[in-house]
């Protein structure tokens, strides 16, 4: 993530974009896709011919108060326009940037998937699905693909800001490149995946267009909320007029609730707040994905992520360093510990695993064994193989080997030594304490065993501890026996295992998960992840991983970074949070407007009303235009929190609703009092009270 | 549940208490039925008719006629009774398809509707009703086949007529069978014409405390039932509080309204103090044997749970005291409400409450382990919407047009609190009537009788789909990061949501009506 910084929220050129699309947003066709703002557009319209009769006929009202309540209602739906296409070019300028890199590239397309066949230079938008091309030392890759001949280092880094080169190679979990990145050496055959406009980023950037956006289910049921309100404060406003047409005929004073007031009142009291910021919190999630080098594939997904309640998390990476690490040597009897230890050395100096390098830092660590030069020595490394499932050194006479317990158990045997008792229960008590055990051997003498440790990551604990107050379970899957794997776990703080994983144990255990209720989220790579990935709810698939496994899953680390996980989940959540949070908001406002503007319509027919005027505004024209000025200046005080999103604290959530109501729902009871009174007191000063 | 149109009148009837404001046809009309099949000697005109015939079915019990004078003992028995338990089984039947919804998981059914309409009327509301039954009986509410009774009065007559009258006759019937289902099925619609004001009908303060509790206490018990059902009691306990939550405090604001009596009444030296002598209060409109306070817990219990029976005339409550009542039905009659229909009006108010503070927490909405989506939003909306939306617009129409103003009996925000009234109740199928509005015409019969029929119905169907939405889904196990539901916290925002909903739905309206008069009422009479 080095070349991405964050973005200010209200970068200029964005603004600038914005303030434009607001205005082109005023299409009645989008308009319509939002039934909260659609009525305060109707009403605004509505005000604009109240007000065009008010110059032509005497109504009783003044002409300018109908004009300014017009022109505050327009801008409600204009600042709701706003926020929208704030959110927008917040997530089109990000995707640009990830998109800019593939511009203008030519690709070398392949008459046959045969690397000598005739090649056509052709521009990169017009590559087609299954199409073959060639990309060689220096080339951009051309489109998203599979790579189904030859192998390459490539630089992700435009994509994933990760400077180091990764390989890529046909068949195989690395068999995927992504279009924008470049082929630093040799060459790679790649079949394109995907037509242009349909690849990962592409998808993205719809999501992140308002226009096209597809509401998501949870969108869907809060439209429907917020819709039913509309009607009935629809009907408790409109109402108004023969209620108040009742009072003035048997009163004999007074003058009925004007249209104008209607309508302002019915703006106020309709939840714009979070109608008019809706689109854009949806949006600005998906932005967040984006700058968390998230791709998602569908708004579904990040909600989906809010409500994860399993994740499953794979070991190696994500819960432990990739490496083992020697921590101790444990000698057989009888023998000594420093000829354990110079056996181990020995046999690991050429060993270039990670493994092996421990071995031989921990024996120069702890007994000042120092590096030999095996060549000196005449030493002859037997490197590990499949078939013996060891390595070793042969060394004068010495034939050091060292291994699984099972195999040099069988190597001794072979050569009529002795595998004792005390040196299984080592090797087995290593094993429960989440080790793996290599025993080591010189002839046909067992001399101990190495304790090589898995390395759990530093703070993973208590970050699943956080996920446990979320609600979130969180299993480890790895290939380990169940031995091990239970060590990890207790040491991890995880609150399952599954161990000696197979694809098919993990699609099972989904699926199981699923069974019960439970939402599961889950990263992969491998191709043999795929029917898992589909299989759980919220599939991450890492950038680096197969094809295969990208299509399958709903979402795409660019940084293929397993952990992400968790960020992903709270991005969910933090979305959601966003959108309750604002309408509790919302509703909670219509508290003062009442007492803003029931007093102000009515107190022509019953003066007693005056006494409901608690924020002592200064007339009633004064009163109601402050409301609506409240209702459509509150939309851009809300913006900053409806693109950055309400803060997820994991406290678990009895206590995050009792802050949220606190705050969105207290505070939105009483801001708008304080809010309207300043603003009235504003309008008086200016006299245009 | 009164009869606004045809009040006691100004006869020296001593069983009665003489009402403020009548100005309705005397009491002496009274055609008692000979017998129990005897029909009465006017034939109920067919708007009367349908408007009876839908309250009784919708378990409403609007009452725009005078029992004794207007319905044979045959048709109370067969007709209205038996329609009283089974709108009552039918809210029942509603509510427990509703929780299979929650606690079934991926299945498609959520029960018989038979079964369950036969259950709770046989082993809930019958051996409940005939017990209370015994018990009125003894405390002398009368169950009785014999004619009305004339009697002597003791000092003679004269009606506005100027003609002398001697006698009167004391309706009788078998009133104490019908009026056990009336309490307990939340309908509420009395034997005579003055309601639970009847002395035949509520006789002293232990038949008025029996008959509290016996309308509150299926409505309540319906909670534990919902507890037990779901695995989980301090659910039900959650919706038992939300219900108290509200019911309490908005009883001691009609305690306190009724009594401190009438400011006016202050200004010129009448002592309304309680004290060794008197109850004290408002007393206009009430019944002396009850008094402010059990007149102001009967408004409360009967308009919380949607009951509408009367013991006292709203009408004549102060008019904070009258909008305690008002608001409690508009309020969507889920403060216990009908038995079956309140609980499960309430579980809908949950779904919305849910949905709102599950976003809070950062999940997406779930109730007892079930998705709340967009199908049961749908549903719920409509539900919530419905009531309020008749309301409003029956209101309308009636303060717009001379055949709904002509009926009011004090033209101005008071006849308009008593347009309001009638609609709320109705509405929301309570039955309760405010007295002073004449309902009994052909324009409030029709209109009132199709705002009972949608507000029962409309609401029903959009339930029961819920529950069939529900039932299909699966059932998520509780974590640590979902919304709990049996909190102090969850009950305050269950609480808080149906208020503001009513609130902010009725607050323009309430502000035109009681509001204005008691703020004219408060100001006039300051010094």
């Amino acid at each position: 993530m080095t070349t991405k910084q964050s973005r200010p929220l209200f970068d200029p050129p964005i603004v600038k974009r914005a303030v434009w699309e607001s205005l082109l947003k005023l299409n009645p066709r989008h308009q319509l896709r939002n039934p909260v703002m659609f009525t305060v557009y109707v009403g605004t319209l509505f005000t604009l011919v109240l007000f065009g009769r008010s110059l032509l006929v005497e109504t009783g009202e003044s002409p300018l108060f109908v004009l300014a309540i017009a022109f505050w209602l327009a801008f409600t739906v204009l600042f709701a326009n706003f926020a929208e296409a704030m959110a927008e070019g917040r997530g089109k300028a990000q995707a640009d940037t990830l998109r800019s890199a593939r511009r203008d590239v030519q690709a070398k397309r392949l008459k046959t998937p045969c690397r000598v066949a005739e090649s056509e230079v052709v521009a990169a938008s017009q590559l087609r699905k299954n199409d073959v091309v060639l990309v060689e030392a220096g080339d951009m890759i051309p489109a998203d693909g599979e790579v189904i001949e030859g192998i390459a280092s490539v630089n992700e880094s435009a994509i994933t800001g990760e400077s180091a080169p990764v390989i890529r190679e046909s068949g195989g979990d690395r068999s995927s490149v992504t279009g924008g990145t470049t082929v630093l050496s040799d060459w790679l055959l790649v079949r394109v995946s995907a037509n242009p406009g349909e690849t990962f980023l592409d998808r993205m950037i719809a999501l992140v267009e308002g226009a096209k956006r597809q509401k998501t289910p949870n969108e869907i049921a809060l439209d429907i909320l917020l819709a039913a309100m509309t009607i009935v404060f629809l009907l408790a406003c409109v109402t108004l007029v023969p209620y108040s047409g009742y009072g003035v005929d048997l009163a004999g004073q007074g003058t009925p609730i004007t249209l104008t007031v209607v309508v302002a009142l019915l703006v106020c009291l309709i939840p714009t707040t979070i109608g008019g910021l809706l689109s854009a919190i949806g949006i600005a999630g998906m932005d967040r994905m984006i700058q968390a080098n998230v791709i998602a594939t569908s708004g579904r997904a990040v909600e989906a992520a809010g409500d994860v309640d399993v994740l499953l998390l794979d070991k190696t990476g994500t819960i432990t360093l990739g490496n083992r690490q020697a921590v101790e040597f444990l000698p057989a009897d009888g023998i000594a510990v420093e000829r354990l230890a110079d056996a181990a050395q020995l046999s690991s100096l050429a060993d270039e695993t990670p493994e092996g390098r421990s071995i031989v830092v921990l024996a120069k660590e702890k007994y000042g064994l120092r590096g030999r030069d095996l060549v000196a020595l005449k030493a002859e490394f037997i490197p590990f193989t499949a078939q013996t499932r060891m390595s070793g050194v042969d060394v004068d006479n010495r034939r050091i080997r060292k291994g699984a317990a099972e195999a040099v158990e069988a190597y001794i045997h072979e050569r009529g030594g002795q595998f004792s008792r005390e040196l299984r229960d080592k090797v087995e008590s290593i094993s429960k304490r989440g080790g793996t055990p290599l025993v080591v051997c010189e002839g046909n003498l067992p001399l101990g065993v190495i304790y090589l440790k898995d390395i759990v990551k530093g703070g993973i604990s208590e970050r699943f501890g956080h996920l446990r107050k979320m609600g979130i379970k969180t299993v480890m899957i790895t290939g380990d026996n169940p031995l091990t794997a239970a060590a990890i776990a207790a040491e991890a703080g995880v609150d399952d295992f599954l161990a000696q994983a197979t694809p098919e144990a993990k699609l099972k255990l989904i699926r199981d998960y699923q069974a019960g209720g439970r939402l599961v989220a889950m990263t992969g790579d491998g191709t043999n992840d795929s029917p898992a990935l589909a299989q759980a709810d919220v599939a991450v698939a890492m950038n680096s991983g197969t094809q295969a496994a990208k299509e399958a899953g709903n979402m795409v680390d660019l940084d293929s970074n397993p952990t992400k996980l968790i960020e992903i989940v709270e991005i969910g959540k933090q979305l959601l949070m966003t959108r309750g949070s604002l309408t509790t908001f919302s509703i909670a406002n219509d508290v003062s407007k009442y007492f803003a503007i029931i007093p102000a319509a009515f107190v022509s027919t019953y003066p007693e009303l005056a006494r409901l005027n608690v924020m002592g505004l200064a007339t009633p024209s004064s009163a109601i235009l402050s409301a609506v000025i409240f209702n459509a200046l509150v939309i851009v005080f809300l913006i900053p929190l409806a693109l950055r999103g309400v803060k997820y604290r994991s406290v678990g959530a009895a206590t995050l609703l009792r802050d949220n109501l606190l705050i969105y729902g207290l505070g939105g009871l009483l801001v708008p009092f304080v809010g309207i009174k300043i603003i009235d007191m504003i309008l008086v000063s200016l006299r245009l009270a | 549940m009164s009869t606004p149109a045809v009040k006691p009148g100004s006869t020296s009837c001593s069983a009665f208490s003489k009402f403020g404001r009548g100005s309705c046809p005397s009491a002496a009309r009274i055609s008692a039925p000979d017998a129990i099949f005897a029909t009465v000697a006017a034939v109920p005109p067919d708007d009367l008719a349908l408007n009876t015939a839908i309250s009784f079915a919708t378990n409403t019990n609007w009452q725009a006629y005078s029992g004794e004078s207007t319905l044979s003992y045959l048709t109370q028995l067969l007709g209205l009774t038996v329609q009283n338990f089974v709108s009552a089984a039918t809210g029942m039947a509603v509510l427990v398809a509703l929780i299979r919804g929650f606690t079934r998981r991926s299945v498609e059914t959520i029960g018989n509707f038979w079964v369950d309409l036969s259950r709770s009327t046989l082993y809930i509301l019958l051996p409940l009703s005939f017990v209370l039954a015994v018990a009125l009986t003894s405390l002398g509410v009368v169950q009785s086949f014999s004619p009305a009774a004339e009697v002597t009065l003791l000092e003679p007559v004269v009606d506005a007529e100027g003609k002398t009258h001697t006698t009167q006759q004391i309706p009788l019937g078998p009133a104490a069978s019908q009026i056990a289902i009336k309490q307990l099925g939340t309908n509420g619609g009395g034997f005579f014409g003055a309601n639970s004001a009847h002395p035949l009908e509520n006789p002293n303060p232990l038949s008025n405390f029996l008959q509290v509790l016996a309308i509150l206490l299926i409505p309540a018990a319906l909670c534990f039932t919902f507890g037990d059902l779901v695995g989980d009691r301090k659910q039900g306990w959650a919706l038992l509080a939300t219900m108290l939550v509200i019911f309490i405090p908005l009883l001691a604001v009609g305690l306190w309204a009724e009594q401190s009596g009438n400011p006016k009444f202050s200004d010129v030296g009448v002592d309304q103090s309680a004290n060794v002598l008197q109850s004290g209060g408002n007393l206009e409109g009430k019944e002396t044997r009850f008094g402010a306070s059990s007149s102001v817990l009967w408004a409360t219990a009967t308009t919380a749970a949607s009951n509408g029976s009367v013991n006292a005339m709203h009408d004549s409550f102060t008019p904070i005291g009258g909008l305690v009542p008002l608001w409690l039905m508009q309020l969507g009659e889920v403060i216990f409400g009908g038995v079956g229909s309140g609980l499960y009006g309430l579980l809908v108010f949950a779904i919305l409450a849910v949905f709102i503070a599950g976003l809070m927490v950062g999940r997406t909405p779930e109730y007892l382990g079930k998705k709340i989506e967009a199908a049961e939003m749908k549903m719920a909306a409509l539900v919530i919407l419905i009531p309020p939306a008749i309301v409003l617009l029956g209101t309308a129409l009636a303060v717009s047009i001379d055949a709904g103003r002509g009926p009011v009996s004090n033209p101005g925000p008071h006849g308009f609190s008593q347009i309001l009234y009638a609609f709320s109740s109705a509405g929301n199928n309570n039955g309760s009537a405010f007295a002073g509005l004449g309902v009994n015409t052909p324009f409030y019969n029709l209109t009132l009788g199709f705002v009972m029929f949608i507000a029962r119905y409309a609401l029903i169907m959009p339930v029961l789909a819920i529950a069939g939405s529900l039932v299909r889904k699966k059932s998520t196990p509780a974590s640590a990061g979902m919304l709990p539901t049996d909190t102090p916290l969850f009950v305050g925002m269950l609480a808080g949501i149906v208020l503001l909903v009513g609130a902010l739905t009725f607050v323009p309206a309430l502000a035109l009506g009681p509001v204005v008069e008691q703020l004219r009422m408060t100001a006039q009479s300051a010094p």
